[in-house]
């Protein structure tokens, strides 16, 4: 699978960049006291779990809410596909209303992914606030006005390379994988 | 992602059983979505559905228009009774005209079988058959097993029963067709005027004895008397019918086993079923209304998928 792809971010620096994004996080946050994480379905998940399980074990705060997010039917670009889009379980026990929310997905590419969560959070409440916390953020090619808040690593590539986060409990290897053609 | 194998609804009969866990797969997703505080979503915002009912119904529009809604589609109503179908106009010309207004989507419930395929044939829209005559009613066997599915994890190998009326059920034969496909027992089980001679041939048992029906079975669906379809007389009397086939507690505790009740509606009590049976404990009727509203959205969302 990874034989044509660059490796960008392997195993032992993959692990140091998320927790530097943690440490970034309380020291903004504080204790997350009246914060909740959401992940988005379903790439951002891996990212969203070991975010979520780092911060409760570095705040001491082990009620740190948590949500993962299907944005699927929120996405504008549902009838412009040849199949039907298809969607992957929605966990959100909770109102955001009043809270600080930090949104996670693997990558940032085109931000209209982020707009469909954006969306989809609204039927949750008025949160406080909405940061961004990405994996990869690839910073040509924006389709809309959105940055990430926090970034584990900034690619700069042209519209027909891809980026590719692998994940230890899916893929076997924690690996950001750069290749130069969309395969 | 799986597709849907057809760009129409109209029947069971037509689909496969990949289509049936694809459209159940989905459902889940909606079920999560109707269960939620802001119980919305923007995926057919572009879409324009017209729900044309030429006959009365009031769970299944009812239930196809709040899928719609859900879904954040726009919507268009029509009655056959407050509309130019009494001056006289044929279908087609109605429906063109509707379509002549850019409707995407067309729910459609006809008193005449083969009314859907029929309109599938000149038009360009997607069409959703709600019911036509004694044909078909997809949708109702499509929540019927859904609700079944979710009560005991999976159909297959399930024994369901199909009591009542099965002459001039359409919920009859699309249940039928669903439960097959799905690899579900299947036994129908009315008095022999209310039962077509060849049914058997469909892969079902035939029964003319409730109780050892009820025995035999896990799940019993049961239908009404469609006293409104007959023009002539099936059996003597109501009260007769209800003594042989209406089911009733005494009955239901005189199993040894604990099965599951079912009924499309509208429920007819004292008649198909006692009220004691229809508010029981093993009756699912209200999960089978609020799943017929995740399922209905399952089956827009996908279709309207194909429209591209």
């Amino acid at each position: 699978m990874n034989e044509n792809g660059k490796n960008l971010l392997h195993h032992e620096r993959f692990g140091i960049t998320i927790e530097r994004l943690c440490h970034q996080l309380i020291e903004d946050w504080g204790d997350f006291s009246d914060a909740c994480v959401v992940g988005i379905q379903p790439r951002g998940v891996p990212l969203s779990d070991r975010i979520h399980e780092r911060l409760q074990v570095l705040t001491g705060n082990t009620k740190i809410e948590y949500g993962r997010l299907d944005i699927t039917f929120y996405r504008d670009d549902f009838r412009l596909h040849d199949t039907p889009l298809a969607p992957h379980p929605n966990e959100m026990d909770f109102i955001v209303t009043d809270k600080k929310v930090l949104l996670v997905d693997d990558v940032l590419y085109t931000g209209r992914t982020i707009q469909a969560a954006l969306a989809a959070l609204q039927h949750y409440g008025r949160p406080k606030a909405i940061e961004l916390l990405v994996l990869v953020d690839r910073r040509f090619n924006r389709h809309l006005p959105i940055q990430a808040d926090y970034a584990g690593l900034a690619v700069d590539a042209l519209d027909e390379a891809y980026v590719r986060v692998h994940w230890r409990e899916i893929h076997g290897e924690d690996e950001i994988l750069f290749f130069e053609k969309k395969q | 992602m799986k597709q849907l194998s057809t760009r129409h609804l109209i029947g069971i009969k037509n689909i496969t059983e990949n289509d049936i866990h694809l459209i159940f797969e989905t459902a889940d997703n909606f079920k999560e979505v109707i269960n939620r505080p802001i119980k919305k979503v923007p995926s057919l915002r572009d879409i324009t559905v017209a729900n044309l009912f030429f006959e009365s119904s009031t769970r299944t529009r009812v239930s196809f228009e709040l899928a719609e809604r859900r879904l954040s589609a726009d919507i268009v109503n029509f009655t056959a009774s407050s509309s130019s179908v009494s001056k006289g106009e044929t279908l087609l010309d109605t429906v063109n005209n509707i379509l002549a207004m850019k409707v995407d989507m067309v729910v459609m419930r006809h008193p005449a079988p083969g009314a859907c395929v029929f309109l599938s044939k000149h038009i360009p829209a997607n069409i959703i058959n709600a019911g036509d005559g004694t044909h078909e009613h997809p949708t109702q066997a499509l929540l019927d097993a859904y609700s079944i599915r979710e009560k005991f994890g999976d159909v297959a190998g399930k024994k369901v029963a199909i009591i009542g009326d099965i002459l001039h059920s359409r919920v009859a034969l699309s249940n039928v067709f669903c439960l097959l496909k799905l690899g579900a027992k299947v036994r129908v089980c009315g008095p022999p005027t209310l039962i077509p001679r060849h049914y058997g041939d469909l892969g079902v048992e035939v029964s003319h004895d409730v109780r050892d029906t009820l025995r035999w079975c896990d799940v019993a669906n049961v239908l009404r008397i469609q006293l409104e379809r007959q023009d002539i007389k099936y059996f003597p009397s109501l009260r007769e019918y209800h003594q042989y086939f209406g089911i009733t507690r005494e009955m239901l505790d005189s199993l040894n086993k604990e099965i599951t009740v079912m009924h499309p509606g509208p429920i007819n009590r004292g008649v198909e079923l006692t009220s004691d049976v229809a508010d029981s404990r093993q009756s699912i009727i209200l999960q089978q209304v609020e799943n017929g509203v995740a399922v209905r959205m399952a089956v827009l969302y996908l279709l309207a998928a194909q429209q591209a």
